[in-house]
Order: structure tokens, then C-alpha cells, then sequence
């Protein structure tokens, strides 16, 4: 492999690494506080992209707005899902709320699958987003190029406002302890809906840098990527977001060189067996902490 | 009324009913059209409801909540396949890749299959169990889907080309041979669960869902006993893996991915974790209900020059969705909740009867 | 003086650098009832799960009639992090899980009522018989087993027959009432045939009868089953009742050991937890 080609990989393994932790955060945040998995995430991450089409080809906004259109329908969706589905939940045993989740997700599927049918929908191309551009050798679209850059911009403006204002030392109170917090007059519903806006902003702003290298949606297009996703979260330590972001990029750059060397088959598969690994050897991930049980 | 006196006439209904149930599949096998839906979906869903109780064994009665249904399936599904074509029709069905040599003329009877299917799947549970059952609940969940697609994936990749045909799949597979086989197969199947369930080790596993750190205090292993209900739950996955192969005719790795361990999880949640009969119950109503009853919601339909609203292709499922989700919010507990049918309420009768005209007791 | 039956040997707990069990030695006789006492948070239930398999100690051992049957000693971490003495003292390493335990004779009972909710009480008992069952799954599925679960069934009703709970036998046992929720917990004790019997907290949540009646029916399943009795407990009265030894613990530490004549005139068991009357 020659130098400029490494690097060429190495710029796609980092792009689609920076969306897949765009993604992974949403799963590790909701994890943090609900101590759910998310499983319809993936499936909102379809959806955004279902938003951009309708967005652009049937009401023909202009990119700017279109975006926009999206990134608030996402939000929307997720919103309206927690206080459906999730809220009514809270007290419940934890498989219920996962089942629940699980229940989302057929139920968008089914309802992706329905309005705009099962055939892929060809997805809008935003202009200068698929421009070639040339970096010292190595050629690229513009979306692949920004897309790294826009995830550390996403993640750093993120983690100041966790640690800087008070609705993230509200999210990070009800992440350690939820009952505690709510005694001490954290406004839990409001904390809880946060968490789902800024996962569902960033699971839409990675929708459409995923889908715009991309020829089409269809609906279980967010099916594999939102699992990979997860894994990532998972990798990284469920419930921290440098974790998930970490985990993203590494999966993201092992998929590219795996399919590099020639064993596209297997990247999915490798992605999967990593999983397995780190849930055997550290199950509460890279940055994860251990609790024990009181008998 | 004695203990033994309600035994006896417990084992008497069960058999009446058992004779009802005959007498019903004979009347449909023999008066109704081969094509008629009712046969297709009694036969789906005798499939669904085996692979359901094998769900609801290790989630609902041992409470480990697991997601790897689909792979055992798919393990059990390739094996019988791998094994039971003809082997005159191999080299048609492999016909770009070729057989493994050692394949080639190796085939099996059906029943042979089947269990190999199952022993094949429990193989897999025994070797993967160990180090996951440790894994808390959650993470479980995750590692065994992980493990279903890697499974899944493995499956259908080219490595495994000469044996599993691939990503193309295997087709002419042998069929039922009759129209009772998968009643009588998943019939056997599930009177083994419930006697298992029935058993001190049943009574275990549940110990070990209500809570495992008491269960330990008791006395009993929870690494032996979680295991044995994955590879226990995991032998009847492939089994109904196997007979679903069957009743395709034809199998490719994505036809035992995620959405199916869903659907199948969906059926146990709707009829009821903890419960066989919920089980049953339900795998049947859902299959009627998805392939049948409500498959004219799919059809755009006209009353007069009108054309009723939202109904086109698709709809179905999304109704079926929204069923779903009503159940999960509202009616956790399912149809069933944790009970099971017996034969309570005709006991009850017959004992008012029998103490009526003998006065205050 | 009657053997030994229990015998706990230098048992340090560390939970990364907190000490909660800090170098504990006692001693059970055959018979006896020993009580284990001392304020909340001083250490009570941290032992008895040593004691039970629940958490591997840090350090130190613990024999049950005259064999060791846990031993452990500071490793890897916890070299640095270890507090306590005795180091070099045990070097074997024994970390039975708790069903283990159970096997061996020693049945606990828990703080907060760990009884099988959804089950009937008759089901909670005989799945405390499981365990000895000598059948494996396939004979008991297939009811190859048949006698040997007919007697599990008989063994397990005449203990509900003799502790009082036949009546409930067929309702779910979170349907009890709390005082016979506790003696239920009690009853799936027994049913593993302990030797010693470990009770965490029995009278908690009992009012003053109900704990008059708790006291005779530890004496009488004491009495009955042979057994031998280490029990945790706050309340006063039962402790000081039924007692034929107490330990005094205070911050993972023993700081008294005696009768109960003893304990109540010991200043430092005084000061650290009972306290005085105020009118005496």
C-alpha cells in the first residue's frame, strides 16, 4: 500500500468514523441516563434521511433550509418517542423499556416502509457537498473531508456544555443517581428530553453526512449502521461519551482497512466479533466504570 | 377432591382436547383447498409458537434476556439443509461453487436431521454460554445478538461456499412430508419444555429469574443452570430453524436476521413471559393476524368511487406495529401474564356438582 | 465445651481502599446462639456475606467443622492497597461460590426478604431442595425421578406443617403478610438441612409481639433441627433474650466479645452503639 493510499484510507476510516460517533453518542448518553438502549436510534438516523428528501425534492427548499427542516423534524421524532414510548416506562422492569425500544424501531421501520415503500428512494445531492477537492495527493469529496472536522466540533462544543452549564451538571447528576437527583429537584423530564434533542440533532447532522456520499435510503437502511453504532458505545464504555466517540473512530478506521485489504465480507463481521471481545474482557468498555452490587 | 382424582382427570381432559385438536387438522388437511390460508398459517404458526416457547424458556422463565434466537435458528436451519438435500440435487443447487467433497453424498433422514439441527445449535450455546452468561443483563442481550449475526454473516460468507452455498443460499430443501409432520414435531418439542418447566430445574430456572443472589443462597449453581436453559432453549431454536428451512424450501443468511429474533420476541411479549401457553396462543393469533386477517389492509380498497384512506400496501405491518407497542405500554403482562391453562375451571364445576347434593361441608 | 462449628480466622474486607471488615476472629459452638451486633454501616452483613460466598474476602479464612472451606490472601491491586496484618498468614486460595456454602450446611437468610415473588410458598421451599436432588435434568424432566420428588414434596410440606405456613402453602409469596413473609425465609432456610444457620436482620420491621414470637420460634427450630444460630440483629431485647454469646463489631472491627451480662456492662460496647437509659 502506497503512502498517498494509506492516507486515503485513513481520511475515509476518520469521516465515517466521525459519523458513526455522532451516532454512538445519542446511544451513550441515553444509556447514561435512562439506562436504555436505544435500539430505535438507528431508525431515527433513517429517518432524518427521509426528512432531507422529502425536504428537498417534494417541498424543494433550498439546502440551508432544508437542513435546518430536518435537523427539527429528527428532533421532533425522538421527543415525541421518549414522552410515547419510554416515559410511560420509567418504573417499569428494565426489559420492559427495552422491549419497548425494540418496538420503536419495527414500528418506524414498518412505518418507513409503508409511506415511502421498500424500494431504495434516491437520496438529493447538496451541491458543493460532493465536490471534489485534492489535498496534497489524496482526493476527496468535500463531505468526507469536513466530516471528522464537524464531529470534533460537534463533541468539543458538547463536552463544554456538560461540564460548564448547569443543564449538564443536571445530566450528569441524573446519569450517577436518578432518584437522588429528582430529590433534589432536578427537573427530570426536562434533563431527559435534552438528552434526546442533542442525540437526535447529532444522529440527524450524521444522517446527512452519511447519506450524502450515498446513492439511496431505503428502510432498514439504518438498521446495521445504528448496531455498529452502538458498538461503539459499547467499546468505548457505555455512558461516556469520549468512550463513544473513541470507539466510533476506531471502528470506523478498522471497517476501512479491513475492506482495504480485501475482506469486505468480514468487516461487519469484525466489528461484531470486537464487540464480543471487549464484553468479555472488559464489559463495561474502554472508559467504562465498574459497580458493584450491594446484597 | 384427592390429588390423584385431579391428576387422573387432568390427563383425561388433556387427551380430549389433544383428540379435539387432531380432529381439527385432520378436517382441515382433508376438506379444505391446498392453497386454502388457513393451512399455511396453522403450519407457520405451529413453527412460531415452537420457537417462541424455546425464546420464552431462557427469557421468560430463566430471565435472561437474550437475542440471538435467529442465529440458533440459522445454525439449525443450514445444518438440516446441509444434510438433508438430496444429494442427487446438490450439484444444482452448488452449482457455482461446486459441494465439499465430503458432502457430496452424505444424507440424512429427516428425523436425523432435525436432531442434528438441534444438537448443533446446543453445541454452539454450550461453547459461546460460558463466558456470556456472566455478562449482566444488558450486555447479554447485546453479545448474543452479536453473536446471532456473526453467526449469520459467517454463514453466508465465501468461505463457507463449498458447504453452505454461500451468499445464494440453499434451496430444495425436503419439505413436509405430510401435512401433520410440523404439528406432531413442535407437539413432542413443547410437551418436553413443559415437562422440563414442570420439573425441579424448571422450578430453578424461575428461581434464578426471581432473583439469583437468593437462588445462589439455595443452593444452586447459576453458571450450570443458566446454561443449561441457553443450550436447552438453543436446541429447540435450531429445531424450528430446521423445520422452518423446511416449510421455505429455500434459506439464505438474511433470512434468519435481526427483525426475525423481533418478530419472535414480540410474539413472546404479546402472549406472555412466563408463560407456554401464552406462547402458543399468541405465535398462533400474530401469524393469522400478519399473513391473514390483516392483509386486507394492505389492499387499496374502494366503497363505491371513494377510495378508503390509508389503506395500501404496508399498512398492515404498520398496524401490527402500533398492536405491538399498545401491548408493551398498556398490557405488559400479555395475554397470559406468568399463567398457564389448566384445566382449573372445569375441576372447580365438577367439584360443586359433586359436594352440591351432599349439603354444607 | 462443644466443638467448634464455625471459625472465622483474620477476615479483611476491602472494597478498593475501604476497609469494611478489618481482621474479624470468631467462633460458633455446636448449639449455640450467637448474636453479632454493632451500629449500621459497621460492618454486620459485609461478614456474613464473606462467611456465605458472596464476596471473597481480602484476606483471612474461615473453617466450618474443622475444614476450610474459604482462604484468601491479599493479590495483584490489592497488595498495595491492604491495610491489615497477617500478611504471608494465609496462602491458599479457596473462593467457593455461595450455592457451594449451601451445600455445606450453612443456610442464610438476607436483610431485605429475598423470597421468590412470583412463586408459591410451597414452591419457595422445594426449590431450597434442589439441591440435593441426585436426579440430573433429563431423569427429572422426564419424571424418571418420580419418588425422589414425591419425598422432596412431603419433606417440604411437614416443615411448613411444622413452622405454622401449611395453610399459605399454595399462595404466591408476596402475598403474605410481612411477619410471615419472614418466617417463610426462615422456612427455605431449613429446607437446605442446614447445620448452622445464619439470620441477617430477622425481626427487622416486626413490631414488639411479632418479635416476642420470633424469639421462641428461633429457639424452637433451634432445638428441633439441631442446629446451630449466628444472627445479626439491632433488636435489643430478642438479642440480649436468646443470645448465649454476642460480638460487638464497630468499623470492621470486633471490639467486645461475651454474654450478655457482659455486653450490656461493657463501656465501650455502651459508647460505641447501646447507649444508656434514660431512666434506669
Amino acid at each position: 500500500m502506497t503512502a498517498t493510499a494509506f492516507l486515503q484510507y485513513c481520511l475515509t476510516g476518520i469521516s465515517i468514523g466521525g459519523i458513526y460517533a455522532l451516532i454512538a453518542i445519542g446511544y451513550t448518553m441515553v444509556y447514561g441516563i435512562l439506562r436504555l438502549i436505544n435500539f430505535a436510534h438507528g431508525d431515527i438516523f433513517m429517518m432524518a434521511a427521509y426528512f432531507m428528501i422529502f425536504s428537498i425534492v417534494n417541498f424543494t427548499l433550498p439546502w440551508y433550509i432544508a437542513i435546518l427542516v430536518v435537523l427539527g423534524a429528527t428532533i421532533a421524532l425522538g421527543v415525541l418517542i421518549e414522552k410515547l414510548a419510554y416515559k410511560p416506562l420509567r418504573s417499569a422492569p428494565r426489559m420492559s423499556i427495552m422491549i419497548s425500544a425494540i418496538g420503536v424501531s419495527y414500528f418506524l421501520q414498518n412505518v418507513a416502509t409503508y409511506l415511502f415503500s421498500a424500494l431504495p428512494k434516491p437520496y438529493p445531492t447538496i451541491g458543493f457537498l460532493t465536490r471534489t477537492i485534492t489535498l496534497g495527493g489524496i482526493s476527496t469529496s468535500v463531505v468526507t473531508f469536513i466530516t471528522p472536522i464537524l464531529t470534533l466540533v460537534f463533541v468539543f462544543i458538547l463536552m463544554q456544555l456538560i461540564n460548564h452549564t448547569k443543564i449538564g451538571m443536571a445530566m450528569r447528576a441524573v446519569s450517577k443517581d436518578f432518584e437522588t437527583s429528582q430529590l433534589m429537584g432536578i427537573k427530570i423530564n426536562r434533563v431527559i428530553s435534552f438528552t434526546f434533542v442533542i442525540g437526535c440533532l447529532l444522529a440527524a447532522v450524521g444522517s446527512i453526512l452519511y447519506f450524502t456520499p450515498r446513492p439511496s435510503v431505503y428502510p432498514l437502511a439504518g438498521s446495521l449502521p445504528g448496531l455498529k453504532c452502538f458498538i461503539a458505545a459499547v467499546f468505548g464504555g457505555i455512558g461516556s461519551i469520549p468512550g463513544a466517540v473513541l470507539g466510533g473512530f476506531i471502528i470506523g478506521l478498522s471497517e476501512t482497512f479491513i475492506k482495504a485489504a480485501g475482506y469486505s465480507e468480514f468487516s461487519d463481521v469484525f466489528t461484531f466479533i470486537l464487540l464480543i471481545v471487549i464484553l468479555l474482557i472488559k464489559p463495561t468498555g474502554l472508559f467504562g466504570e465498574k459497580i458493584t452490587e450491594k446484597v | 377432591m384427592t390429588e390423584k382424582k385431579k391428576t387422573q382427570l387432568n390427563l383425561l381432559f388433556s387427551v380430549i382436547a389433544l383428540l379435539i385438536c387432531a380432529g381439527i387438522l385432520y378436517y382441515v388437511n382433508h376438506y379444505t383447498k391446498p392453497t386454502y390460508m388457513l393451512r399455511t398459517v396453522l403450519q407457520l404458526g405451529a413453527i412460531y409458537a415452537l420457537v417462541a416457547v424455546s425464546m420464552n424458556l431462557l427469557n421468560g422463565f430463566t430471565g435472561l434476556f437474550s437475542l440471538g434466537q435467529a442465529g440458533f435458528m440459522a445454525v439449525g436451519a443450514y445444518t438440516f439443509a446441509i444434510f438433508t438435500i438430496p444429494a442427487q440435487s446438490r450439484p444444482g443447487v452448488y452449482y457455482l461453487y461446486g459441494v465439499a467433497d465430503w458432502l457430496a453424498n452424505l444424507q440424512l433422514p429427516i428425523w436425523a436431521g432435525l436432531v442434528l439441527a438441534g444438537l448443533v445449535a446446543a453445541i454452539l450455546a454450550a461453547l459461546i454460554g460460558a463466558p456470556v452468561l456472566r455478562l449482566k443483563s444488558d450486555y447479554f442481550a447485546i453479545a448474543t445478538l452479536g453473536f446471532a449475526e456473526i453467526v449469520r454473516i459467517i454463514a453466508g460468507s465465501s468461505p463457507m461456499n463449498r458447504v453452505t452455498n454461500g451468499s445464494l443460499g440453499l434451496k430444495m430443501i425436503p419439505k413436509f412430508p405430510n401435512f401433520y409432520f410440523p404439528f406432531i414435531v413442535v407437539g413432542i418439542c413443547i410437551l418436553i419444555v413443559c415437562l422440563l418447566i414442570r420439573s425441579s430445574y424448571g422450578r430453578s430456572f424461575k428461581a434464578i429469574r426471581e432473583d439469583e443472589i437468593a437462588a445462589e443462597a439455595m443452593g444452586i449453581n447459576l453458571a450450570t443452570h443458566k446454561q443449561l436453559s441457553f443450550i436447552i432453549s438453543s436446541f429447540f431454536a435450531g429445531v424450528g430453524g430446521a423445520l422452518m428451512g423446511m416449510y421455505l424450501g429455500a434459506i439464505t443468511s438474511t433470512t434468519f436476521n435481526i427483525t426475525l429474533t423481533y418478530n419472535i420476541l414480540l410474539i413472546v411479549v404479546i402472549g406472555g413471559m412466563g408463560s407456554v401457553t401464552g406462547s402458543i396462543l399468541s405465535a398462533f393469533l400474530v401469524i393469522a393476524g400478519r399473513e391473514w386477517w390483516l392483509r386486507f389492509l394492505d389492499m387499496e380498497t374502494y366503497i363505491g368511487a371513494f377510495q378508503v384512506p390509508l389503506l395500501k400496501n404496508g399498512f398492515r405491518m404498520v398496524v401490527f406495529s402500533v398492536i405491538l407497542m399498545l401491548v408493551v405500554l398498556f398490557f405488559r403482562r400479555g395475554i397470559m401474564g406468568m399463567r398457564e391453562f389448566n384445566w382449573n375451571f372445569m375441576l372447580k364445576r365438577l367439584e360443586k356438582k359433586k359436594t352440591g347434593g351432599e349439603g354444607l361441608e | 465445651m462443644s466443638e467448634k462449628v464455625l471459625s472465622v480466622q483474620d477476615i479483611t474486607m476491602q472494597f478498593g481502599g475501604v476497609v469494611a471488615v478489618n481482621n474479624l476472629s470468631l467462633e460458633v459452638h455446636q448449639g449455640e446462639i450467637v448474636s453479632l451486633i454493632g451500629p449500621n454501616g459497621a460492618g454486620k452483613t459485609t461478614a456474613f456475606n464473606v462467611i456465605t460466598g458472596v464476596y471473597a474476602p481480602t484476606s483471612g479464612a474461615v473453617t466450618f467443622g474443622g475444614k476450610t472451606i474459604i482462604s484468601n490472601y491479599p493479590r495483584g491491586k490489592m497488595k498495595k492497597l491492604y491495610a491489615g496484618e497477617n500478611n504471608g498468614v494465609y496462602k491458599k486460595i479457596l473462593e467457593p461460590t455461595p450455592d457451594k456454602i449451601t451445600k455445606l450446611g450453612i443456610a442464610r437468610t438476607f436483610q431485605n426478604i429475598r423470597l421468590f415473588k412470583e412463586l408459591t410458598v410451597l414452591e419457595n421451599v422445594l426449590i431450597a431442595k434442589h439441591m440435593r436432588m441426585k436426579a440430573n435434568i433429563v431423569t427429572d424432566t422426564f419424571l424418571l425421578n418420580w419418588k425422589e420428588e414425591k419425598k422432596m414434596k412431603e419433606d417440604a410440606l411437614e416443615l411448613l406443617r411444622i413452622l405454622d405456613l401449611y395453610a399459605l402453602k399454595d399462595e404466591k409469596s408476596s402475598a403474605l403478610p410481612y411477619g410471615k413473609q419472614r418466617h417463610l425465609e426462615i422456612a427455605r432456610a431449613l429446607a437446605t438441612e442446614p447445620s448452622l444457620l445464619l439470620l441477617d436482620e430477622p425481626a427487622a420491621g416486626l413490631n414488639p409481639q411479632e418479635t416476642d414470637e420470633l424469639t421462641e420460634f428461633i429457639r424452637k427450630v433451634r432445638d428441633q433441627f439441631h442446629l446451630t444460630v449466628f444472627m445479626i440483629e439491632h433488636h435489643m431485647n430478642l438479642v440480649m433474650d436468646i443470645s448465649d454469646r454476642i460480638y460487638v463489631i464497630d468499623f470492621g472491627k470486633m471490639i467486645a466479645n461475651g454474654t450478655p451480662n457482659e455486653i450490656q456492662n461493657n463501656q465501650r460496647v455502651i459508647d460505641a452503639y447501646l447507649g444508656v437509659a434514660e431512666d434506669e
